[in-house]
């Protein structure tokens, strides 16, 4: 990497940090280009946000649930509540691409009605890129932007089956928002489909005995502990529409992330979510190839974990290796 | 020869002022306009004064602004409320549009209890079209209901609401969802109007009895004429099973019409006279279900805004056909024809199980929040563009026959249509300025806490209202009180669940291809924002650019209607896109694109690249493309194939790449 790119990139690191949106706009556009050099400027600037302006202070929310339940205008009803107590808050919001074109349609932003004036919010949209069992591999480092310039950064996103299991190995906190009436998410709960979220939520609390009934049956299905340990998964009702239980879900999501803290466990959750994520990155510009080439994907998985290098220096180091290993083969294609 | 009474005839029209609208209404009732039709500007229909920031570029376009009861009594000077039939195109701010018409017959010392006339009063389909709603569904229908219990009340001729099913022909609905959203409309009103108690059960009937509608005929004149006849039949066993009507006069399904602006072509334009003729025969063929009132639009529409010799034309249509051909001298022509039979009974069957589907997800009012009504709208209008764009849906001088020569119509000093006076914003400022600092300030703000307190403690909203009137409230700040009370909404855009295209046509393929190179050279997915901003409502350009522009591979950011310029340059940054694509249709697109221009350099994005969509007379387009704009799309331009590959190119010059083959 040349010097000028590695002021770049510190450069813009900080400005991230101080919260310009210019800046924060201009890395999430470079986070999404995925030419070469884009992505080596990538790998600097993660880098630089991680050893300089990483910070467990502020807290990565994920609000997951099947299509239709509010989950936008639940996230618009917290984020009225998050800038109520100051706090600045930037929206990952993820829709689903068409099949047929590989366009989108990205309306979660309408949906979230924030009213856009406002400096302390931050809305990008995402879409699933093809992504149909979980999330584009932009989302992760896009997070690790936000997270520099933010108290609470929240992505939102349609979960069924394996898209809600990549939004939990992503956020501190996932929030899981069900259907009044409908039985899915208990049974998905019971058969183990529905990975296990750190806060359950029935939206639509208007909807009085129905989402009574909800309630109690995803309290039954769920009277345990959550698997991470020493944390009761709260069931909470909302009405987003009228505003009743926002305060209360944000007072939770804030308890279990001081909980995360006080375990000391924080940091190392997003160690482990962040080589579940490194690795798909990898795998998605380089392919099975480059995996195996950095010695599979078991291996890689626990390099990735054990040791205490800078992850997002590992990162850019691995990245180096599969492409120096691409022009070796470019080259012994020339002889 | 007994010929029967023609209907009213009207021309919508109001611009520029209170007192030039006055001068124009005096000149169509001398020229044998038989009632008055008020256009309102957007800032009136949505509730701002005309020095509103959101009002910029607005004041006097699309009607006449009106923020208090001078600019009221203005518009009525030497026009004696007493005896006129006024129709007011108004629906969020009906209450107090209504308020201020009583407070200026006061003034004229006419009785309230004797006026007649028709307020719009449906706020529902502003959701699906045209987009003038400002508060969220439950408390509009709340004031709709206010406004029917009062006159029902105490101005028993006005016809409180005029449930629209011509928007929703305008939104794309094909004729079963324009009858079937249209009645499930009705009777959500008429059941609000029930539950709120404000009227005895003896005298429901008579409120029943009150509802008209305003319906849309477009071109396919047969199948019109059997939509109105399934209306009438449909309205009358509605009336008597649902609300056990029992005096058949109450039971009537009565009607106005405004003929189809979605079919009028920019191209050709004379072509339209024939097309509007057609429609107006759809209207008025059945004698047993003909219109009681009609107003047509100019054959210019899509040009820009009508002259009053426009217009003119348009009234002497009607005259035509009402006064020189027979078609009032026999009765229902069209009684005991199988063919017509057994047309109503498939529009009838289609409506009714379309009625059910509305009735399932929640009913009409539950069916704006959830989306799904305009989402089977935007469906509709989708279906259309791409049977236009294929050829199956021919569209002469469009989509076929587009050769033509030179149309001596459109040559002249004014390109055919009118231009409001730039000085009208300004001048109307002024007054309402002056205007303010001469009311009585106390009266003022006691008149606005009577009116907060109805809203909070939910007593009719409509005396208050009026004492706001007399007191010389203004339009924004009778809405601002509300807005307090009420809230404001942010409706469903329909655009999210539109099936894709799977036509797979060359064409489509070709813009696929381009888009995908073009991302990959560019290293990441093509985004464009599409926005609407300033205080038109009218989407359809917008959700059709959205779908098709999803349909050809690009990322869609689109929020909906009225936003402001800083809210759509920031939506710009935020979300990264490659190209900004705007779309105005209410004639302020100079004023809205100078200041997103700015508002884009404030904060360092001037490089994103700007085009427009929507009614932008040559002259107005020329300076669009002098002043930046990378391109100016017209309604001309219907193939939405070359738009896409225009925006393409576009974003291809504009990051340095090499043109594509």
């Amino acid at each position: 990497m040349s010097t000028s790119a590695a002021t770049q990139a510190s450069d813009l690191a900080a400005a991230i940090a101080k919260g310009e949106r210019a800046a924060l706009a201009e890395a999430l556009n470079l986070l999404d280009d995925r030419r070469t050099a884009a992505r080596q400027q990538s790998a600097a600037l993660l880098a630089h946000l991680q050893s300089e302006y990483s910070n467990t202070c502020s807290h990565l929310i994920g609000i997951t649930g099947p299509p239709g339940v509010g989950k936008s205008t639940l996230g618009a009803a917290l984020i009225a509540v998050w800038r109520q107590r100051g706090l600045r808050v930037g929206i990952l919001a993820v829709d689903p691409s068409s099949p047929f074109s590989g366009g989108a349609l990205l309306g979660d932003r309408v949906r979230m009605q924030t009213n856009g004036e406002d400096d302390g919010v931050f809305v990008r949209s995402l879409s699933s890129r093809g992504q149909f069992g979980g999330l584009s591999a932009e989302v992760w480092p896009m997070c690790i932007v936000m997270l520099a310039g933010f108290d609470i950064v929240l992505i939102e996103t349609v979960g069924v089956g394996q898209r809600e299991v990549d939004v939990s190995r992503l956020c501190d906190t996932t929030c899981y928002v069900a259907q009044p009436g409908s039985g899915d998410s208990v049974q998905f709960l019971k058969a183990g489909i529905l990975e296990v979220p750190h806060v359950l939520v029935v939206n639509k609390k208007d909807m009085g005995a129905v989402a009574q009934r909800t309630l109690s049956e995803l309290g039954n299905a769920l009277n345990s502990e959550h698997p991470d340990g020493q944390w009761q998964v709260p069931v909470l009702a909302t009405s987003a529409m009228n505003g009743n239980g926002i305060e209360a879900l944000a007072d939770v999501m804030a308890h279990h992330h001081q909980s995360l803290q006080e375990r000391k466990q924080l940091a190392r959750r997003r160690r482990s979510y962040q080589a579940y994520w490194i690795h798909k990155r990898l795998e998605e510009e380089f392919g099975g190839f480059g995996i195996d080439k950095l010695g599979g994907e078991k291996a890689l998985l626990e390099q990735l974990q054990s040791q205490n290098m800078d992850l997002f220096k590992q990162y850019d180091s691995l990245r180096q290796q599969c492409c120096n290993g691409e022009i070796d083969k470019h080259e012994s294609d020339n002889d | 020869m007994q010929r029967d009474r023609p209907w009213l005839m009207r021309t919508y029209s109001g611009h520029s002022s209170a007192k030039a609208s006055n001068e124009l209404y005096r000149t169509n009732l001398s020229r044998g306009q038989t009632g008055l039709s008020v256009a309102f500007d957007l800032p009136t229909q949505t509730g701002y004064d005309s020095d509103h920031p959101l009002a910029r570029g607005e004041v006097g376009k699309v009607g006449v602004p009106i923020s208090h009861i001078g600019d009221m009594e203005a518009l009525f000077d030497q026009i004696p409320l007493g005896e006129m039939n006024t129709s007011m195109t108004i629906n969020a701010t009906a209450p107090w549009l209504l308020a201020l018409y009583v407070a200026v017959a006061e003034r004229q010392g006419v009785d309230p209890g004797q006026l007649q006339g028709t307020t719009q009063n449906d706020v529902l389909k502003e959701y699906l079209s045209r987009g003038t709603y400002i508060f969220p569904p439950e408390p509009s229908v709340r004031l709709t209901t206010d406004l029917i219990a009062y006159t029902v009340k105490n101005i028993p001729q006005w016809n409180p609401t005029n449930i629209c099913s011509y928007h929703l022909q305008e939104a794309g609905a094909t004729p079963t969802q324009e009858l079937a959203y249209a009645l499930s409309t009705a009777t959500a009103i008429l059941d609000a109007v029930q539950a709120s108690g404000q009227i005895p059960a003896d005298r429901f009937q008579q409120v029943v009895g009150r509802i008209s509608f305003f319906v849309n005929a477009g071109i396919r004149f047969v199948e019109e004429t059997c939509k109105l006849r399934a209306f009438s039949r449909m309205w009358d066993e509605v009336a008597r099973n649902r609300y056990g009507v029992e005096d058949p006069k109450q039971r009537r399904f009565r009607y106005g019409v405004q003929v189809n602006s979605l079919g009028l072509t920019e191209s050709q334009p004379e072509n339209n006279v024939q097309r509007i003729v057609l429609e107006m025969l759809a209207v008025t063929l059945s004698k047993n279900a003909r219109a009681r009132a009609i107003q047509l639009p100019a054959w210019n529409e899509a040009l820009g805004l009508p002259r009053p010799w426009d217009q003119q034309w348009a009234l002497r249509m009607q005259q035509v056909l009402a006064l020189e051909t027979d078609l009032l001298e026999y009765g229902d022509l069209l009684d005991g024809s199988p063919v017509v039979e057994a047309k109503v009974l498939e529009l009838i069957a289609g409506a009714q199980q379309e009625m059910e589907n509305v009735a399932a997800h929640g009913g009409m009012v539950a069916c704006i929040d959830n989306g799904y009504v305009k989402r089977e709208l935007v469906q509709s209008h989708t279906r259309r563009m791409r049977n236009i764009e294929s050829g199956d849906l021919k569209i002469v001088g469009v989509n076929c026959y587009q050769e033509t020569a030179t149309s001596p119509l459109t040559g002249g000093e004014e390109s055919g249509i009118m231009k409001v006076d730039e000085l009208a914003e300004r001048e109307q400022i002024a007054a309402l300025q002056a205007f303010r600092a001469t009311r009585q300030q106390g009266a003022v703000d006691d008149a606005l806490e009577l009116l907060r307190a109805a809203a909070n403690d939910g007593s009719n909203i409509m005396p208050s209202s009026i004492q706001c009137a007399r007191a010389g409230v203004t339009t924004g700040e009778w809405s601002e009180v509300l807005r307090g009370v009420f809230g404001e909404y942010r409706a469903p855009t329909g655009v999210d669940f539109v099936a894709s295209d799977r036509s797979e046509s060359k064409a489509l393929e070709q813009v696929r291809e381009r888009v995908r190179t073009t991302s990959d050279e560019l290293g990441r997915p093509l985004r464009l924002l599409i926005g609407k901003p300033g205080l038109d409502g009218h989407s359809n350009g917008a959700e059709q650019i959205a779908v098709k522009g999803r349909d050809s591979g690009f990322e869609i950011v689109y929020e909906g209607i009225r936003l402001t310029p800083s809210q759509i340059a920031r939506a710009a940054q935020e979300e990264g896109v490659h190209l900004i694509g705007l779309s105005v249709l209410s004639g302020s697109h100079l004023e809205l694109v100078e200041d997103i221009r700015n508002e884009l350099e404030a904060i360092g994005c001037k490089d994103i690249p700007l085009v427009i969509g929507g009614i932008i007379p040559q002259d107005d387009a020329r300076q669009l493309l002098d002043r930046g704009l990378k391109a100016v799309f017209t309604p001309k331009d219907v193939d939405m194939n070359i738009i896409m590959n225009t925006m393409v190119t576009i974003i291809r010059q504009v990051n340095g790449l090499e043109p594509l083959a």
